[in-house]
């Protein structure tokens, strides 16, 4: 119910590398409990609105005030791999 | 005078009050306990009580321009002191300095520089954060099997699995490491690993507690929750997370329910008890159901009265969850791409910085309900994946509506089964996902819910849950407490016997692997 | 035969919103600050870290629906919208999408099909040799910028001519800088013009494939790169070919459109609703705040130029469409006494006892003052800003030009002298009748002081004066420019070529 090529596809939105040996039994997996899932089908929910949170009273706005900032070096600290300017990354064009 | 870590929550900070034990000794004693520990429950242990609250580097984080760091409302009430209190934080809460990874490899060694609001108004309230729980990775699993530290072993089997996704906190609190600690419920990840471990597990009204820095799984269920010993302590912490609306957390809305204290309660007359019968057709243990129905009769020896209702959509509660939580996980796991913090994998290119980052940093069940919310997420399925769970969510909500205007609780054992063991579900995702078919309900609903020790089938614990309508905790927490004394459950694990291999545990047990 | 094609474009704008925050947290927005200085957990995307909204930017969101006259909703409703990008910190950009907080609308002869809320990207700056897109292999994130509330304006596709897009552009960038709602500084990027293009037989109603051109930061560049795309369109359409839909790159240096997306990011955005921000009532005070602190704006003061003022509409349109500009010219107006009937006068402006005697003529002559004028010599030194030239920060007072133009109305002062008097009244500000006293510049009054000026010119000119006997009126500028010279200008050339003519009895 959910092939090779779907899974790829997924994947590929997902930015998740699957390996060759990966991608049949994720298929099958997902096509497993997709199975379960697709009982829902079967309900009639013609004109159910749908819940998309189940908060119960709202919050406000935020004022427009000011908070102070992490120091640039507090901002790099966990990079994985950081420079003078920023956070560095392989150019998306390479 | 007696060991410390025999009492409950509550009689050690009267007695930290009243002067007769020392808050370093108290956390001396866990430290030293949590230190022995074979079951895997802690992935990181602070070396003293300061040690999280440590003064953090210049500028290592964000406060207001006019003022010092947020202020928190501390309960007044001398009764409700946490005071000098150790407590466990599961690991997906953030804490200044303090490694924090929500047990993921991809986050192995992250140190945020800020801290979880649920965890600073304890610390406002003076408790101290004792060490740092093991979980399911990014909280995705009710086992505790899939966690970049290795598994957790159930303090009454140490074969077993203790639950999850809290499953360390569960673990610590029964084996007696932590008094109490904090845990977070998403399907059922207080509740069930309390039931499983023989504790108390306390799931609240979603909003009630601020969800900044705690890192989300499903966003629009998560919820921060209570694992203790007992519902006074449950009760105890419940008072400290809650209070006025987190200003950082757009779904925190305060405490809008009666006054919380400690329960008291030890009759239950003229409550009505509603038992949804159509959920507990199959699938029940009957070791499971025999406690449950045994509880059931002692709540009507309380002066209870038990109600027969139906929930019609509950057993489709499971398919929406499974939709909506790995939906919005989808989204809420994109931040992890190697490039502002966490590991990275070695890459050329940024498309392979982020497919291989994510591949090696992943587990395999993160990994594959990624992909489950992705395809639910994405064109051409959206309506029938996703919206479609977002309408059975209306329908359960209006079920719980509709059966609150008849009871005023609704109980149910928390898990078809008692522990299982470790690995036997690795292989069938769905049967590990049915695990949380009792609290998957409530969750959608965002009630709060509790699991209270209801007694044991061949040895190991069953749990009761108990939910109620949004902001009924006093009333829940009132009859989970006269339960609690009616059914005088000892939440002692043995420590001698069904070991297992012993105390080999530690953070090379078991890795998390297959399914769930 | 071939077709004849014409181009139909909707434009997509996003405007950097001038709150003091963030969209979705406290940091401060800035510009031109050290990299990475600007930023907290939230808007790094750090683990566990929630966003919550800016009230201010949804004032200002209000504001512009108002004043763009579209439909307002009453409840904030968010989208994540999911693609992964450096400078997208949490793999998803927080929008609106199917509920945007203004439906509808126009402005001018565009109609809008909606402005949403939004954050803004961070900056990415690509390293190595030429230190552009191509050719490099490293890039780096600041995340000063991510994070910056953004209104992004959409437009029905009304629009069919480079042209018409860059000016209903200018329109929209006045209206929005009127408001206060942004500095609308496209060099800065606080304004930024995304195009959709397509073509279609002239005459036809249908929609061809359109494609996207991104991210272009000038006026001039709108126009190239829209002309540019119409033609290669056009090309590929009269060579048999498809249009393909595309996000396409503008380069004015080489003025080639490049392909800017690969089609791996054959976009699937997974739009759904942002579960952090459970939809909010918008307060009702804020409607209230946006409404009271709408201005006038360009299109509705230009009709009130024309209609009431009774100027030319392009001296309407340009006082207009420069605040600074409109708010000089009135002040100019009432000190003139010459604020039309039933209008007020600006604050702070002390008004004549005597009203004008023509008030229509004046305020004419005062729009044509600034207008021409004085905007000439104010912005002489700082070309190419259009925010130059503000006379309001000049030496020259409303009461000054006021007077100044009176002087030349009565013609107690030639035009000519006019100019000089303004020349000084800029240079050291002052009242003009003392500049005209100090530099002898009033004009020579009537026949007798003027007569013997003309009478030597024309004595000096026997050949001119003979071709104006036989008829010919053209040399006459040589006698108006000789007795000019003679009376350095104060003299006016009506009133010489009238006398010639007396003394030759023509
Ligand atoms: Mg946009
Ligand atoms: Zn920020």
């Amino acid at each position: 119910m959910i092939d090779r090529d779907t899974v790829r596809h997924v994947a590929a939105l997902s930015r998740l590398e699957l390996h060759d040996d990966e991608v049949e039994p994720m298929a099958r997996e997902l096509s497993a409990v997709l199975g379960h899932i697709e009982t829902i089908a079967e309900l009639d929910l013609d004109g159910v609105a749908p819940t998309t949170d189940v908060v119960v009273a709202r919050s406000g706005l935020r004022p427009d005030e000011p908070h102070v900032s992490l120091t640039r070096d507090a901002a790099v600290d966990q990079a994985p791999d950081a420079s003078d300017d920023g956070f560095r990354v392989p150019s998306p064009q390479a | 005078m007696t060991d410390p870590t025999t009492l409950s929550a509550v009689d050690q900070v009267a007695a930290l009050r009243a002067g007769d034990l020392d808050a370093a000794g108290l956390f001396a004693a866990y430290r030293e306990r949590a230190a022995a520990d074979d079951t895997n429950s802690f992935t990181w242990l602070a070396d003293g009580p300061d040690d999280a609250a440590a003064a953090v580097p210049d500028g290592a984080r964000a406060r207001s321009v006019d003022g010092p760091e947020p202020t928190f409302d501390v309960p007044a009430d001398d009764a409700l002191s946490v005071r000098g209190l150790p407590v466990a934080v599961k690991d997906l809460f953030c804490v200044t300095g303090v490694p924090t990874a929500s047990c993921s490899e991809l986050l192995r060694g992250y140190r945020p520089p800020h801290t979880a609001t649920a965890v600073a108004r304890l610390q406002a309230g003076g408790a101290t954060v004792l060490g740092k729980t093991n979980q399911d990775e990014f909280a995705m699993g009710s086992s505790n099997e899939n966690s970049a530290f290795g598994a957790v072993l159930n303090p009454w089997d140490r074969t077993r699995v203790p639950g999850g996704s809290s499953g360390g906190s569960a673990a610590a609190v029964a084996a007696g490491l932590a008094p109490v600690a904090l845990g977070t419920d998403t399907g059922g990840s207080v509740r069930q690993p309390a039931a499983l471990c023989g504790v108390v597990g306390l799931k609240p009204t979603y909003g009630s507690v601020s969800r900044f820095g705690m890192i989300a799984f499903a966003s629009s269920l998560d919820q921060a929750g209570v694992l203790a010993r007992d519902v006074r302590d449950a009760a105890l912490v419940l008072a400290h997370l809650t209070g006025a609306a987190d200003p950082r957390d757009s779904t925190s809305i305060g405490w809008q329910g009666d006054a919380l204290g400690l329960p008291s309660a030890d009759r239950l007359d003229g409550l009505r008890i509603g038992v949804p019968t159509d959920l507990l057709g199959e699938g029940i243990d009957p070791g499971v159901r025999a406690s449950f129905d045994a509880a059931l009769r002692t709540a009507e020896e309380l002066g209870a009265s038990i109600v027969e209702i139906t929930l019609p959509h509950a057993r489709h509660a499971l398919a929406a969850y499974y939709v909506i939580a790995p939906a919005e996980a989808s989204s809420n796991l994109a931040r992890f791409d190697g490039v502002r913090y966490g590991n990275r994998a070695a890459a050329d290119d940024l498309v392979s910085l982020y497919t291989r980052t994510r591949h090696d940093g992943f587990g395999p069940e993160v990994r594959r309900r990624i992909m489950l919310g992705t395809f639910a997420l994405s064109a051409g399925y959206y309506d029938a994946y996703y919206g479609r769970a977002q309408q059975v969510r209306t329908k359960v909500v209006e079920d719980f509506a509709t059966a609150h205007e008849q009871v005023d609780l609704i109980a149910t054992p928390t898990s078809p089964t008692v522990a299982w063991g470790l690995g036997e579900r690795t292989d069938d995702p769905w049967a590990m996902y049915r695990a949380d078919v009792m609290t998957l309900p409530q969750s959608l609903a965002g009630v709060p819910a509790i699991s209270i020790p209801c007694g044991l089938d061949d040895g190991l614990p069953v749990g009761l849950q108990l939910s109620g309508p949004a902001f009924g905790e006093p009333r829940i927490l009132d009859a989970a407490h006269a339960l609690e004394r009616a059914i005088g459950f000892d939440g002692t694990p043995p420590r001698s016997g069904r070991t297992g291999e012993g105390g080999a545990g530690g953070a090379d047990a078991t890795s998390g692997g297959g399914a769930a | 035969m071939s077709t004849a094609y014409e181009p139909v474009i909707g434009l997509e704008i996003h405007v950097q919103l001038g709150t003091r925050t963030k969209m979705f947290c406290g940091c401060e927005l800035s510009f031109g600050d050290p990299p990475n200085t600007h930023t907290c957990p939230v808007c790094l995307g750090m683990p566990g870290t929630l966003p919550t909204i800016n009230r201010e930017a949804v004032r200002l969101g209000l504001m512009i629906g108002m004043a763009l006259g579209g439909e307002l909703d009453d409840r904030l409703v968010f989208h994540r919208k999911s693609y992964f990008y450096p400078d997208l910190p949490k793999g998803y950009q927080i929008s609106q999408f199917d509920r945007p907080l203004v439906s509808g609308g126009s402005l001018g002869d565009v109609r809008l099909e909606r402005v949403h809320l939004e954050e803004d990207a961070a900056k990415l700056t690509h390293l190595g040799e030429s230190g552009r897109i191509g050719g490099s292999t490293a890039s780096v994130v600041d995340y000063n910028r991510g994070g910056t509330p953004l209104a992004e304006i959409v437009t029905r596709p009304d629009i069919h001519s480079a042209e018409q897009a860059s000016s209903w552009l200018r329109l929209l960038r006045e209206t929005l800088r009127q408001l206060g709602v942004s500095d609308v500084n496209m060099e800065e990027g606080s304004l930024r013009c995304d195009a959709n293009i397509s073509i279609r037989p002239v005459g036809t109603d249908g929609l061809g494939t359109k494609t996207e051109l991104k991210n272009m930061n000038s006026f001039r560049f709108i126009e190239q790169g829209i002309n540019a795309e119409v033609a290669r369109q056009t090309r590929i359409v009269q060579d048999g070919g498809r249009v393909e839909q595309e996000t396409l790159h503008f380069d004015p240096r080489s003025g080639s459109i490049t392909s800017l997306r690969s089609k791996e990011g054959s976009h699937d955005y997974r739009y759904f609703p942002e579960p952090d921000l459970p939809p909010v009532a918008v307060p009702t005070e804020l409607f209230d705040l946006a409404r009271a602190a709408i201005p006038e704006l360009p299109l509705d003061r230009e009709a009130r130029y024309v209609d009431v003022h009774g100027l030319n509409d392009e001296s309407a349109r340009l006082l207009a469409f420069r605040r600074e500009l409109g708010d000089y010219y009135e002040a100019t107006v009432a000190a003139a006494g010459a604020t039309p009937d039933g209008e007020a006068a600006p604050d702070g402006v002390t008004r004549p006892a005597e009203p004008a005697d023509d008030p229509a003529d004046t305020r004419r002559q005062i729009a044509n003052w600034i207008g021409n004028d004085l905007v000439r010599r104010l912005t002489a030194e700082d070309a190419d800003d259009d925010a130059a030239g503000d006379p309001q920060a000049s030496k020259v007072t409303p009461q000054a030009l006021a007077a100044l133009v009176a002087l030349v109305r009565a013609k107690s002062i030639t035009r000519k002298a006019g100019g000089q008097v303004l020349d000084a009244l800029v240079a050291e500000g002052g009242e003009p009748a003392a500049i005209v006293e100090r530099d002898g510049l009033a004009a020579i009054g009537g026949g007798d002081e003027l007569r013997p000026v003309v009478q030597a010119a024309l004595d000096a000119n026997p050949d001119v004066v003979e071709k104006l006997r036989s008829g010919n009126m053209k040399p006459i500028g040589v006698i108006v420019g000789a007795v000019m010279k003679e009376t350095r200008g104060r003299a006016d050339a009506g009133a010489v070529t009238q006398l010639a003519r007396e003394i030759l009895g023509l």
